[in-house]
């Protein structure tokens, strides 16, 4: 790890830290909806940038955590009873979902995993004895640790970054552990990977269900933020917006789906003096980052970098050139 | 029996015209690997470019429908191509698949902002009255989209195995490198294929929106019961495409009368899943190999 990018982590924590002092209910409210969406984005990451599978179904994950964390915490189950059974339930069903679906890969998961969506959202819309169909669920109580209530906006907020921290130290782990590497290793070159003995489905089916899991916990802490679920809030528009979060900010870099979150939560914030319009500058943007640099805004960065610095050559491939 | 009947014709015919949705979204991925998200989209808009040639342009009904479907194969066959798919195709399948759903968005917000968020009546090209076969009530409408439909659909295979440019067209979709060495122009070829989307496009549309209204909304279900089609009845083939089309437009209202209306829309997603875990190549289609 360089001295630029310790700064840069401690720099990006007391900013999380002093961020939302002084603050509008509101905005902090946007920050941990922020938080929130980056934990599910990375998830995403790790299938998308890391394992190289589109997967449509972020949403529907996002909604069955939050409505599983809703359920149980509305029956008076703690919160950390609700997320642990979110994240178990989630991973449970990417990899039921994972493992048929990645038989058939890219195109065919997107599809697979588009379907999926629908039929959770029209599962959570029709079962009414369960999910309180269309209407939702109101009334979703935050968590209490002790002395620590979370009623309040401002704790709330602490709770979420402490729960982001920790989701981002677990993924950065894991990106460095030996898991990590197969997953790059799957996504730079699977025949490759294949032939070193990696057991390239089984690693995919891991990624993918990992992905899934961070979706539901992004999905338990949803539940208590907005007090409030109801099935349109998981369909497939939110589907599409978590993997514009990846691809803007940049697939497969650590930092990408933290950026992208950001644009994506943002920008509706920043644009709001456009009126309807939001929507439409938002998808012509992501039409010009996509056609003028497919890497997504972290990419671009990079290249601009590359460009700036003056380059290195390496003496022993120069020498090795000349012979 | 006869509700049964009746069933089955209404059926084909919103099928015939999910076949042609699906049938361009086939020729785009054999053309040139793309995976077009905003299909729905492409079928949504052409009817809205009727609408406004009537009440913007006070153009008669035909002339309106002769714009549109120039304007269609102009800006969803050539400038698509150019503008979106061409700077995009060597990074790659994900940006343009990405990019294509930014273009549906673009393209579903522009429709409910510019024109309107309302569902639009749509005049209707046929007669709306109902028949009478064997006890089934059957509207003239529904068997004229049938005919339409179909017709479209074997000219399309008429024009692709019994002319030369068809053939050329063919030939690039199944080894571009091959058929610009025996001398097929690839280039032209794939911006046909496009062209050919866009008019599809424009005569689903045209079709489908007096049926349903047009509303800016259409394309969300529409595009994915193209796919589903198209997947279905196999991602390679045309007569693929039209299996699987004509098979969704009848299970659905199948579904919706015998099943249950909440879960109707489950049915093809259902279907979809099961094809892919058990024949993903589709119904009709040859399988593509797969290197790992």
């Amino acid at each position: 790890m360089t001295a630029f990018r310790i700064l840069f982590l401690i720099t990006f924590s007391v900013a999380l830290l002093f961020a939302p002092i002084g603050q509008s209910n509101y905005i902090i409210y946007i920050l941990c909806s922020w938080l929130i969406f980056s934990i599910s984005a990375m998830g995403l990451n790790l299938t998308l940038g890391y394992a190289g599978q589109i997967s449509l179904a972020q949403a529907a994950f996002m909604g069955i955590g939050a409505y599983v964390t809703a359920l149980l915490t509305m029956a008076g189950m703690h919160w950390l009873v609700a997320v642990f059974c979110s994240i178990s339930a989630t991973f449970l069903i990417g990899l039921a979902l994972g493992y048929p679906a990645l038989r058939v890969q890219h195109h065919f998961l997107a599809f697979v995993t588009l379907a999926f969506n629908a039929l959770v959202f029209l599962v959570l819309r029709n079962e009414e004895w369960l999910t309180g169909g269309s209407l939702g669920l109101v009334g979703i109580p935050r968590p209490v640790f002790g002395p620590f209530d979370t009623m309040k906006q401002l704790p709330f907020y602490y709770f979420t970054v402490v729960c982001f921290l920790v989701t981002a130290g677990a993924m950065a782990w894991m990106l460095h552990s030996p898991w990590g590497r197969a997953f790059k290793a799957l996504r730079e070159n699977p025949i490759r990977a294949n032939s070193l003995g990696l057991n390239t489905t089984r690693m995919t089916l891991l990624a993918f269900a990992i992905g899934s899991s961070m979706a539901g916990l992004a999905g338990a802490l949803q539940a208590p933020l907005v007090q409030f679920i109801e099935p349109g809030s998981f369909t497939l528009i939110l589907s599409l917006k978590i993997l514009l979060m990846v691809i803007v900010g940049g697939s497969g870099y650590f930092f990408g789906p933290i950026l992208g979150a950001a644009l994506v939560v943002l920008l509706p914030e920043m644009l709001r003096f456009t009126d309807g319009y939001y929507l439409i500058i938002y998808a012509l943007l992501v039409l010009v980052v996509m056609i003028f640099s497919p890497q997504g805004l972290l990419g671009l960065g990079r290249k601009l970098l590359i460009a700036m610095k003056p380059r290195k050559e390496r003496g022993d491939l120069k020498q090795g050139a000349q012979l | 029996m006869a509700e049964l009947l009746q069933i089955l014709i209404s059926g084909l015919s919103s099928g015939a015209i999910y076949a042609l949705a699906a049938v361009g979204f086939t020729l785009l991925w054999q053309a040139s690997q793309t995976i077009n998200f905003a299909q729905g989209e492409f079928v949504m808009l052409p009817a809205f470019f009727v609408l406004a040639g009537m009440t913007l342009f006070g153009l008669p009904l035909w002339a309106a429908i002769l714009t549109a479907f120039v304007l269609s194969i102009v800006i969803l066959g050539a400038m698509f191509k150019k503008l979106v798919v061409e700077p995009m195709l060597p990074h790659g399948t994900m940006p343009l698949v990405i990019a294509t759903i930014a273009l549906g968005l673009l393209m579903k917000e522009s429709v409910k902002e510019f024109y309107s968020a309302q569902g639009q009546p749509f005049p209707s090209l046929f007669p709306q009255h109902v028949m009478n076969v064997f006890g089934a009530s059957v509207s003239v409408q529904d068997l004229c989209n049938l005919a339409v439909a179909f017709a479209a659909i074997i000219a399309l295979q008429l024009f692709l195995q019994r002319t030369r440019t068809g053939r050329a067209m063919q030939a690039t979709a199944q080894d571009p490198r091959v058929a610009e060495i025996l001398g097929v122009d690839v280039k032209r070829m794939v911006m046909y294929t496009f062209l050919i989307n866009g008019a599809l496009a424009a005569i689903a549309s045209i079709l489908i929106s007096p049926v349903y209204l047009a509303k800016f909304s259409n394309g969300e279900t529409l595009g994915m019961i193209a796919f589903i089609a198209a997947i279905v009845g196999g991602f390679n083939q045309i007569r693929g495409a039209l299996v699987g089309g004509l098979l969704i437009g009848v299970l659905d209202n199948l579904a919706a009368v015998y099943i249950s209306a909440e879960y109707r829309t489950a049915i093809p997603l259902i279907l979809l899943i099961v094809i892919i875990m058990v024949r993903p190549q589709g119904i009709m289609g040859t399988s593509e190999g797969r290197t790992v």
